[in-house]
């Protein structure tokens, strides 16, 4: 795959989001925003995940869960994610990052405190699951940005509808 | 405008070593997202134009001081030449893995420079549908190239256009610096021009 200096990745990023604050002044939005950007990334980036990953389709969540922590990142964002915290029913799980690349370079300002500055990647993996059948929410619970000691996203099923054959055409 | 929360502050770490490299197209749908977001909130061509320019003018800014540290051992340039010549190659070869082709002086006027590259890397996906002409996504880039000169004290307007290359099916970008009076007085007071 073609590369890129992934600073350059992070530093744009960043802009980005000093973009978002100056034009919207509320957080909330931003981390709103952020989240919007993020699913229409998601979106498109599982078709290139499904030609280039080779994979077999997941039969589970957790399988998906899995694939997104240990493939996923690594396609695209070049670090890893491990998976932990499953629930008793397996429809609840964490993604834990120790590294995470949008942050570099990355200070909260006291005032912006309320900021999931990472929020872009919840979005993309709510984004990339919805095209293929499960529909999640994911929201960050602990960010370095904010003084804990990794990233942790909060992944949750709310509901999956497999596709069974023959398969609907479309009208 | 903001503080710093704690004592330890980002600036007073080391300096993390270069990274690896994320893959082209992770960016391509992030630069995707803020060419929307962009568009959403302005009315005209040149005012994306503008937004995509000041986006880039922040990388640019921030650009110039991590390379200035790890590359140029703590040294900046100070000389309109050098200066230009960190971009072409340097910069360049920061952002996109190569020099850019060419460095030139504009035949008209003493204080405009142009850098010409074919097929910048961030503009790979990118096409320009009709309606909206003369749009070249690479004012991104001159933001860049705006924020890394500002930063080191040579303030310049930097524009981005599409000049068709004879012979080639795809146009070449120029990025045309126009320099700040003050930049080019300055020039000339200094020893050795």
């Amino acid at each position: 795959m073609e590369t890129i200096n992934a600073e350059i990745f992070t530093l744009t990023y960043g802009s980005m989001v000093r973009q978002l604050i100056a034009d919207y002044e509320d957080v909330e939005e931003v981390n709103k925003q952020l989240d919007k950007m993020g699913f229409s990334m998601g979106q498109r980036l599982v078709d290139e995940f499904l030609a280039k990953s080779k994979t077999q389709r997941c039969s589970d969540f957790r399988e998906a869960a899995e694939k997104i922590a240990k493939q996923g990142f690594k396609m695209f964002l070049n670090c890893q994610a491990t998976v932990a915290g499953w629930n008793a029913e397996g429809t609840e799980c964490s993604l834990i990052l120790e590294d995470n690349p949008l942050t570099d370079f990355v200070e909260l300002p006291e005032q912006l405190q309320g900021l999931k500055y990472s929020n872009l990647l919840c979005g993309v993996i709510r984004g990339a699951l919805e095209m293929v059948n499960m529909d999640v929410e994911c929201t960050f619970v602990r960010d370095v940005l904010q003084g804990d000691e990794v990233y942790e996203m909060r992944l949750k099923l709310l509901s999956s509808s497999p596709e069974s054959y023959p398969f609907k055409d479309d009208d | 405008m903001f503080q710093s929360r704690g004592s330890v502050g980002i600036v007073d770490k080391p300096l993390r070593p270069g990274r690896q490299e994320v893959p082209l197209s992770t960016f391509a749908y992030l630069f995707s997202e803020l060419v929307q977001y962009c568009q959403s909130r302005v009315s005209n061509i040149s005012e994306l134009e503008r937004k995509l320019d000041e986006v880039g003018y922040g990388v640019g800014l921030r650009l110039l001081e991590v390379l200035c540290y790890r590359e140029r051992g703590q040294r900046r340039e100070t000389r309109l030449l050098d200066m230009l010549k960190f971009v072409h190659s340097t910069l360049w070869r920061y952002l996109f893995g190569r020099q850019a082709r060419d460095l030139e002086q504009s035949n008209t006027a003493e204080d405009e420079y142009m850098i010409s590259d074919m097929d910048l890397p961030f503009t790979k996906f990118v096409s320009v549908p009709r309606e909206m002409g003369h749009l070249n996504p690479a004012a991104f880039v001159a933001g860049i190239v705006r924020g890394a000169l500002d930063g080191a004290g040579f303030s310049a307007r930097v524009t981005a256009h599409y000049v068709p290359v004879p012979g080639q099916p795809r146009p070449k970008t120029v990025i045309l610096m126009k320099f700040a009076p003050a930049v080019m007085q300055r020039e000339a007071r200094m020893p050795g021009s």
